[in-house]
């Protein structure tokens, strides 16, 4: 068990909403979520398919441990084939959302066709139905939680919707629940408002149900018990978020500032999370007013935050004068340091506008980076703009743009196609800070080697998600290695990466894992589930799960060029900190990483790893 | 010789009153060492796991190494982010 066993069709173009058997065969060598719906993406939707076409499926899956008691067990999935990088997504949310899909009795949920006019889903345990949304289309998420909670009357539904961003086909809109927990990257929530599909609503009371329950209960108190003891999960994510790293990450000299022309970034300080605690502007009150956890989470290290009502992007506008989620290091770096802005409360309120519309604030505050860029050198002008200055350092650049992109007007029409596709399209592709499409966050690989070998072979396009080195390379966790040297990187990358698949697949928070190792997750796993959930097994099944994102990305096209490294991290050096004369050398680190995975010198897996594999 | 020495985090609390934000710059003896800077100003070493001098990781082993006219040290408690 920890799986509900089933699973809901949602059939968009013909209306219908069918319950059908969970196959237990595939979640044998899957688990869940992210490894499950990938075997059913792969099974099911041609990875030529057009990401905004009916043909391609949308699917949100839980894992065996979402919505149990495990410690973290809040997490779902959206999994598609991208808008932004037509390779595969997956992109992971916490919140209150996906415990209540499997309270409700579903493992997951696959959306294929498209409707005629917009739709929601409304969930109530067994009871499931699309209903119009024509009221709804044009609203924003936060409007659309208010009104679906409104209509159904039931203060306990959680919704998962787009919002402006997605309806309009911005490339890297998200999907948010809970108002503020976001599967952020790639572009899911475009590929959903393709489908003229505004929300999910749900309403659960079922429960999960654990194979052996005594000794899940018991393993599970002694596993939140390493995560309150541990000085990282225990006292310093609660504390300062995971917006800590802003000054660390600064220091280090690996902080990418003005579009990774530079990094070390002058304002860091007020952007960071001590920033955050600190009494500022009319009210003198901090810009932190506290820190919230998703379910069943000990941790908590999500950011409850305000804006201060005396600030420029909120006066007469009380909507945005109460407390909502607020900053994350990598949208404080993407909206704040990339963009050379250091107003806290204009970053903040540029993410609650994400949070709001349903943006992807990482790839949004890329963009506008890459475009201030452009602007500087004269290649983008006033006449594009329609006379707003992009500057870097342009805390109004910032707040007009992110209400331009999310509206559908003026630039944002052009910011919304991402970085890639802006440079592209200005003659200037090596000023795009992408690899597959995706803008990378925040962290420069010229100062952190081996994430420079994590953002070019990420699946789902640059991602620090898929395997978070800067645990070891900054932080020492598990232990520590020199972020200068490549050395010994292409095993740490791929470690992480397995480790990481098999995280994701279980439906638990990849932050619990800076306490807890996989042996500290293999027992919550195994008690949860039927079978035997051995260590070993666990591992095969992460590198399964990659090597399977892998061939879907080489079955729509994707080979070994694309896993590279935009032109400015490979031969710009760094000009200050640590890293001072430094590229990536991503060159070094490649082929031996290509060896350890048992791919070709083209970055296709050898047939005997496959079979190995059993794939 | 002067350093720099910058506490973040919840070790702020143990920055002298003239410090500016996360920073103070000192002057101090030849052959201070870090370890040294961090029990002048009673910085609990239990509670301090990442340092680093002039950007670059300072192990635990090499605190009581001197440091150079100039350098700057900083030091978190156990933090991560991501």
């Amino acid at each position: 068990m920890g799986w509900q066993k089933k699973i809901l069709r949602v059939n968009l173009t013909e209306g219908t909403c069918i319950s059908e058997p969970l196959d237990m065969g595939w979640a044998n060598e899957y688990l869940g979520q992210r490894g499950l719906a990938t075997k059913y993406l792969v099974e099911e939707v041609d990875p030529k398919v057009d990401p905004l076409s009916p043909e391609n499926k949308l699917i949100f899956a839980t894992g065996p441990l979402t919505g149990t008691p495990a410690s973290t067990g809040a997490r779902y999935s959206v999994i598609t084939k991208g808008a932004l990088t037509g390779a595969i997504a997956c992109s992971n949310s916490g919140g209150y959302f996906g415990a209540e899909l499997k309270f409700a009795g579903w493992d997951m949920i696959i959306f294929e066709g498209c409707a005629e006019k917009p739709v929601y889903l409304y969930i109530n345990d067994d009871q499931a139905e699309l209903l119009p949304a024509d009221d709804l289309w044009g609203k924003s998420v936060w409007e659309t939680d208010e009104i679906l909670h409104r209509v159904h009357q039931d203060p306990q539904l959680r919704i998962s919707a787009i919002g402006r961003a997605g309806e309009k086909g911005v490339l890297y809109a998200c999907i948010v629940n809970d108002l503020h927990r976001a599967a952020g990257r790639s572009g899911v929530g475009a590929v959903m408002g393709s489908k003229n599909l505004k929300a999910v609503a749900v309403r659960g009371t079922k429960g999960v149900r654990v194979a052996d329950p005594e000794r899940f209960l018991k393993v599970v108190a002694e596993k939140k018990q390493v995560l309150a003891e541990n000085a990282v999960t225990g006292q310093g994510l609660p504390a300062y978020g995971t917006q800590v790293l802003m000054n660390v990450i600064n220091e280090l000299g690996a902080l990418p500032t003005r579009n990774a022309r530079d990094v070390q970034f002058e304002g860091a300080s007020r952007i960071s999370g001590e920033a955050m605690h600190e009494p500022r502007g009319s009210e003198q009150k901090p810009n932190l007013v506290t820190n919230q956890a998703c379910f069943g989470c000990t941790i908590a290290c999500g950011r409850i935050s305000r804006i201060d009502k005396g600030h420029y992007t909120v006066v007469n506008r009380p909507e945005y004068w109460g407390a909502s989620g607020g900053l994350e290091y990598e949208n404080a770096w993407s909206l704040g340091a990339d963009c050379g802005v250091e107003d806290l409360d204009a970053l903040t309120w540029a993410n609650f506008v994400c949070n709001e519309q349903g943006l992807d604030p990482i790839s949004f505050g890329a963009t506008l980076a890459a475009a201030m860029e452009l602007y500087e050198t004269g290649v983008i002008t006033d006449e594009d703009t329609g006379g707003i200055a992009l500057k870097f350092g342009s805390a109004e650049a910032l707040t007009s743009m992110v209400q331009q992109v999310a509206n559908g007007e003026g630039f944002g029409r052009e910011l919304a196609l991402g970085s890639r596709r802006l440079c592209e399209k200005y003659g200037h592709p090596e000023l795009s800070m992408t690899v597959k499409g995706q803008e990378f966050p925040a962290y420069d690989p010229r100062g952190i080697q081996g994430m420079g070998l994590t953002y070019a072979t990420s699946n789902r396009g640059a991602c620090h998600l898929r395997s978070y080195t800067v645990s070891s390379e900054v932080l020492g966790i598990p232990e520590k290695t020199d972020p200068l040297v490549t050395d010994g990187k292409p095993a740490l990358v791929k470690a992480f990466q397995d480790v990481t698949a098999t995280v994701d697949a279980s439906g638990l928070c990849l932050f619990s894992t800076f306490a807890w190792s996989l042996e500290d997750i293999q027992p919550q796993i195994d008690a949860a589930c039927e079978g035997d959930w051995s260590l070993d097994r666990l591992l095969e099944m992460g590198e399964r799960i990659w090597n399977l994102e892998r061939q879907f990305n080489i079955a729509a096209g994707f080979t070994g060029k694309d896993d590279r490294l935009p032109k400015r991290l490979v031969s710009e050096p760094v000009k200050s900190g640590p890293a001072k004369g430094l590229v990536n050398q991503l060159d070094k680190m490649l082929p031996e990483y290509y060896q350890l995975r048992g791919w070709d010198e083209g970055g296709v897996p050898r047939e005997e790893t496959l079979e190995r594999l059993g794939l | 010789m002067p350093v720099t020495f910058k506490l973040y985090a919840s070790l702020m609390v143990y920055l002298p009153p003239e410090a500016k934000r996360h920073a103070v710059t000192l002057e101090v003896p030849e052959g201070t060492a870090p370890i040294q800077l961090l029990e002048r100003y009673g910085v609990p070493l239990a509670d301090v796991h990442l340092l680093l001098v002039n950007g670059v990781f300072l192990p635990p082993s090499q605190r009581h190494r001197p440091l150079e006219a100039g350098d700057t040290l900083a030091v978190w408690p156990a933090v991560a982010g991501g």
